[in-house]
């Protein structure tokens, strides 16, 4: 089944508000468009930069499955995943997310399922750089419970 | 078959990917192999609770048998988003 899905990995920066603007006016009968921005946090002041890794091909695989699960769940119009990779700046935008359905509960729920799942399935490790010193982020136990609220 | 390796994976063994000549049947059976190989190997598989695997691209288990198999990837849990 081929969904609406427009997944991109890049490197490149790219323009929350231009992209969430062209996601909303290429969507027809849709009510509602939500949008999620993940940014690098430097939560102490000491963050150099943030390297993020990723495994090209299998990335756009999973975040394809993630992409046409949530099309599959929920009534979308549809979907948009764009996540960068290699060096990023502290407040700099690492990814976005944008769900379009013709009701706001479908749109909210989906963008949180995309999330959710694209935090523990997609091929993607991040490392912080802070003073010379570099360490991978430790996955977090709490976003792979958060997948059991969906199953 | 190729075997790829990310994020501290990679700096544990030191290198992205090789190809590796195996009849291992299964992924756990890959990895006692790759373990004998050399301690840096054997140190980077020292906890397989810390870890995860794709063959060919796609999430995997231990016992996933590797008949057929053109990739294998080695990697730490995943921290997207």
């Amino acid at each position: 089944m081929l969904t609406a899905a427009d997944i991109r990995v890049q490197e490149a920066p790219f323009d929350l508000g231009a992209e969430a603007s062209t996601f909303a006016a290429s969507q027809t009968g849709m009510g509602a468009v939500v949008t999620f921005t993940g940014i690098v946090r430097d939560l102490d002041g000491t963050l150099d930069y943030m390297q993020v890794e990723h495994y090209p091909g299998m990335t756009e695989k999973a975040l394809r499955s993630i992409a046409e699960d949530a099309h599959k769940r929920w009534d979308l119009g549809g979907s948009l995943i764009i996540h960068r990779h290699g060096r990023l700046a502290p407040d700099d935008m690492i990814m976005m997310v944008a769900t379009a359905s013709r009701h706001r509960k479908d749109a909210f729920e989906a963008a949180m399922y995309l999330m959710d799942y694209l935090k523990s399935r997609a091929p993607f490790w991040k490392k912080e750089a802070t003073g010379g010193d570099a360490s991978w982020v430790d996955a977090r136990d709490e976003d792979e419970e958060a997948l059991k609220d969906w199953s | 078959m190729d075997v790829l390796y990310f994020a501290w994976v990679r700096e544990r063994i030191g290198l992205p990917r090789e190809t590796v000549q195996t009849g291992a049947p299964t992924v756990a059976d890959l990895v006692v192999e790759l373990r004998a190989r050399e301690a840096r190997y054997d140190m980077a598989f020292s906890d397989l609770t810390a870890l995860r695997v794709a063959v060919d691209q796609e999430l995997a288990e231990w016992n996933t048998p590797l008949a057929g198999v053109r990739e294998v990837a080695f990697f730490p849990p995943m921290t997207g988003g």
